[in-house]
């Protein structure tokens, strides 16, 4: 398998992708959104007929109607459907009431306000520090559980050697979304949400799986090996149970971006930011599993042996 | 052979029962099983209180907290909205700090919140303090702080957690005629409540004690003697209109500790609506695509992967409706991922099929190439697949229990929806499709059956 041969290769390509990734991370920063950093985001539009268009107000009116607000700081942008997302700090219930009085000149137009979270930095805080806590505790059970179901093939290498190798891959599928996002919310202004997270979450559980699969293999064909007792190199056995799961790989990947693309098109700008996430972690999910992880198991073997 | 067919056979037929069990309750509007819409896609109000427990000690904080549940779910229902959800929640333990104890109010189908946050706040604060008679009176120009006021009136315990009701009398007057026809409110405590208050006064005869609504002082009796029938009056001067007021708020229940809004989040219908109509139409298109994938790729196993994973959709909507499940965007996606992964599961399969009909694995015994047909194929396919489904599968369970343990409300949302498609997708991927399977019946591998057990463009 051209994979296993050219490892070297593929470990710099993965190098350069994870250094690049980390470096958009640091450069740019993350752009939290208010579900981590409190604050308030309203979005708003106004009760016209189509031909009274030019009733809506623009912008910079709306901006004259709440500078005088002590709401502090605020940011308003016009949505494509004629609407407008306000972003302040998080509000109690009266300055609320106060800013959609503003919105609406005093009453002399009708507001209709589609959606107002308000969330204080406490909840924010603590809704962060869960997402990490969640992530941290899946890495563990997953390193726990790997150990666990290679510790029969652990002549070659030792079993939670497995496990640290899937998790290392389960790294970079993870930096490779929040890299390319920090680029986005530089560039784009897009938000790291809950759902950002979620996505994330999700990717873990994903990219495992995919990982696990090619290393199911191996340990098949590992065990097979020493029941008909012929002997094989390690990484002639390894290039072989990738060569014999690459297809279903991609495949699978294939299926689920399938419907992420369905998604990304034609479902709810909402869910909009969580398919992109999704599929890019697929994506970093299907090549670490064959370009990175499956060649990392045959240079950590070399090592492990070499110490010996 | 025939007995595989009739089992198949009886699948299908339960399989188009669930389904028309699922679009029946769906067009019927008085089913007892709709399914059920989180706030983002139905629209509606997300309120989180927290409740300042300050002044509570810490065993009564869990039951105080009962309490405000009660009183303000009881309040909610003013709103006439069909479930409103009233929860506590205590804050994570990995948040650091002291723990929060917050209250989350769902109101499903509200939009405006004014009115919302106004119903739940004016729930009246009944609290009664004793005066202390030692605190030093407040010196010229000395100001009256919060450390001032907890010196100068006395925490009792007794709140409007031990309130049974609440009545409007008017003053009958007496020798006095001190409180003659002025409205007064006769508050009747809880037993427990009773005792309490019976042992307030006994112990503290001659002492003034100071009667608080919403931190306002509302009266000041001094205690003659020790009340054992567990009520009291207020009387501070009340309008009409405001007595009775108060007498509807204090039945409906009095906080038993002050709450504060720190959170609040609407989503307007349209809004909802328009992402679950788009949402769904998105998980129509994707299912189409990989559906014309797989039958394109795999042929005749892609023709039965399809079948299951339409019996899988049928039953997890069955059970989203059984359960049920409250229906979010997160939870949408849960189930798409879920979705990926029953495919997953029947992509492993046919592809070790392949092998099998190819004879990589059949030589191996006395060196001889013999292919297999279809049946052993798919007997050795499964059998070899399975340890791959079973370790994937684990482990993606394992992640969603521990999202679902340590998540929030969201994050939770996802993790069942996620973890239930996965154990499902277990059975219908592995056990209905390979049913499916078997009841094409056993064939050489050869001809137009090669063509059909085989895969990808060649």
């Amino acid at each position: 398998m051209f994979v296993i041969k050219y490892r070297k290769i593929f470990f710099i390509f993965t190098g350069v992708i994870v250094a690049s990734a980390i470096f958009s991370i640091i450069f740019f920063g993350l752009n939290f959104g208010i579900d981590f950093t409190g604050g308030a985001i309203a979005e708003i539009s106004y009760k016209t007929a189509d031909f009274e268009k030019e009733k809506i107000p623009s912008k910079e009116e709306l901006e004259g109607q709440l500078r005088n607000l002590p709401i502090g700081g605020f940011s308003i942008r016009p949505t494509e459907d004629d609407s407008f997302i306000l972003r302040t700090r998080n509000l109690t219930e009266d300055e609320r009431m106060s800013v959609i009085k503003a919105l609406s000149f005093n009453g002399e137009k009708d507001v209709i306000q589609k959606r107002f979270n308000s969330i204080g930095p406490v909840i924010g805080s603590e809704l962060r520090n869960k997402a990490l806590v969640a992530i941290g505790i899946v890495i563990i059970a997953i390193i726990l559980f790997i150990a666990f179901v290679f510790r029969k093939v652990s002549e070659q290498i030792s079993s939670w050697k497995y496990g640290i190798v899937a998790i290392l891959a389960l790294i970079h599928d993870i930096l490779v979304p929040v890299g390319i996002f920090a680029f986005l919310g530089y560039t784009t202004a897009v938000e790291i949400d809950i759902l950002f997270v979620m996505a994330l979450l999700a990717i873990l559980g994903y990219s495992i799986n995919d990982t696990i699969v090619v290393f199911d293999r191996v340990r098949e064909n590992l065990r097979f090996n020493n029941e008909n007792r012929s002997k094989e190199e390690f990484d002639i056995t390894v290039g072989k149970s990738l060569n014999q799961t690459y297809m279903r790989s991609i495949n699978t990947s294939l299926t689920t971006l399938f419907v992420l693309l369905a998604l990304f098109f034609v479902g709810s700008e909402a869910t909009q930011n969580f398919a992109l996430v999704l599929a890019i972690g697929i994506i970093a999910g299907t090549y670490s599993s064959i370009f990175f992880a499956t060649p990392l198991l045959v240079t950590v073997e070399r090592l492990s042996n070499k110490n010996k | 052979m025939w007995k595989i067919r009739i089992i198949a056979l009886v699948i299908l037929i339960i399989t188009v029962g669930i389904g028309y069990f699922n679009y029946s309750s769906e067009i019927n509007p008085d089913s007892r099983f709709p399914f059920k819409l989180g706030l983002d896609l139905a629209g509606g109000a997300h309120l989180i209180y927290k409740a300042d427990i300050s002044e509570l000690l810490p065993e009564d904080v869990d039951v105080s907290m009962d309490a405000l549940r009660d009183v303000i779910e009881r309040r909610t229902n003013l709103f006439g909205v069909s479930e409103p959800l009233v929860q506590i929640e205590k804050s994570s333990v990995f948040a650091g700090g002291e723990r929060e104890n917050r209250l989350i109010v769902e109101l499903p189908g509200i939009i405006d919140i004014t009115e919302a946050v106004k119903v739940i706040g004016e729930t009246p604060l009944l609290e009664f303090k004793l005066v202390n008679e030692d605190a030093k009176p407040l010196e010229d120009g000395e100001k009256f702080t919060q450390e001032k006021f907890n010196e100068m009136f006395i925490t009792t315990g007794l709140t409007g957690r031990f309130l049974k009701r609440a009545q409007l009398e008017f003053g009958a007057g007496g020798a006095s005629n001190y409180l003659q026809n002025e409205p007064i409110v006769r508050l009747d405590f809880t037993k427990e409540g009773g005792d309490l208050f019976a042992d307030i006064t006994k112990k503290n005869v001659g002492r003034t004690l100071a009667i608080f609504l919403d931190g306002d002082l509302k009266s000041a009796p001094v205690i003659n003697e020790e009340i054992t029938d567990g009520s009291a009056i207020v009387s501070g001067g009340f309008a009409p209109q405001e007595a009775r007021a108060l007498v509807r708020n204090l039945n409906l229940g009095a906080l038993p500790v002050p709450i504060e809004l720190v959170s609040t989040q609407t989503i307007g219908a349209s809004l909802g609506k328009d992402a679950l109509d788009k949402g769904l139409r998105a998980v129509a298109a994707g299912l189409i695509v990989i559906a014309f994938f797989l039958l394109f790729w795999y042929r005749l196993p892609g023709f039965v992967a399809v079948a299951s994973l339409a019996v899988y959709i049928i039953i997890m909507l069955a059970l989203f409706k059984l359960i049920p499940i409250t229906l979010t965007a997160a939870g949408l996606a849960g189930f798409l991922l879920s979705i990926g992964m029953a495919v997953d599961a029947n992509i492993l399969i046919f592809e070790r099929m392949k092998e099998e009909l190819r004879g990589s694995f059949a030589s191996d015994i006395d060196g001889t190439q013999t292919y297999a047909d279809t049946n052993t194929a798919i007997k050795k396919g499964f059998a070899r697949a399975w340890f791959s489904i079973r370790d994937g599968n684990i482990s993606s369970i394992i992640t969603a229990i521990i999202l679902f343990w340590v998540g929030t409300s969201l994050v939770k949302g996802f993790a069942l929806t996620f973890g239930i498609g996965i154990i499902v997708s277990m059975l219908t991927a592995i056990t209905i499709s390979r049913i499916f399977l078997y009841a094409f019946g056993k064939y050489e591998n050869k001809g137009i059956i090669k063509f059909l057990f085989n895969s990808g463009i060649k």
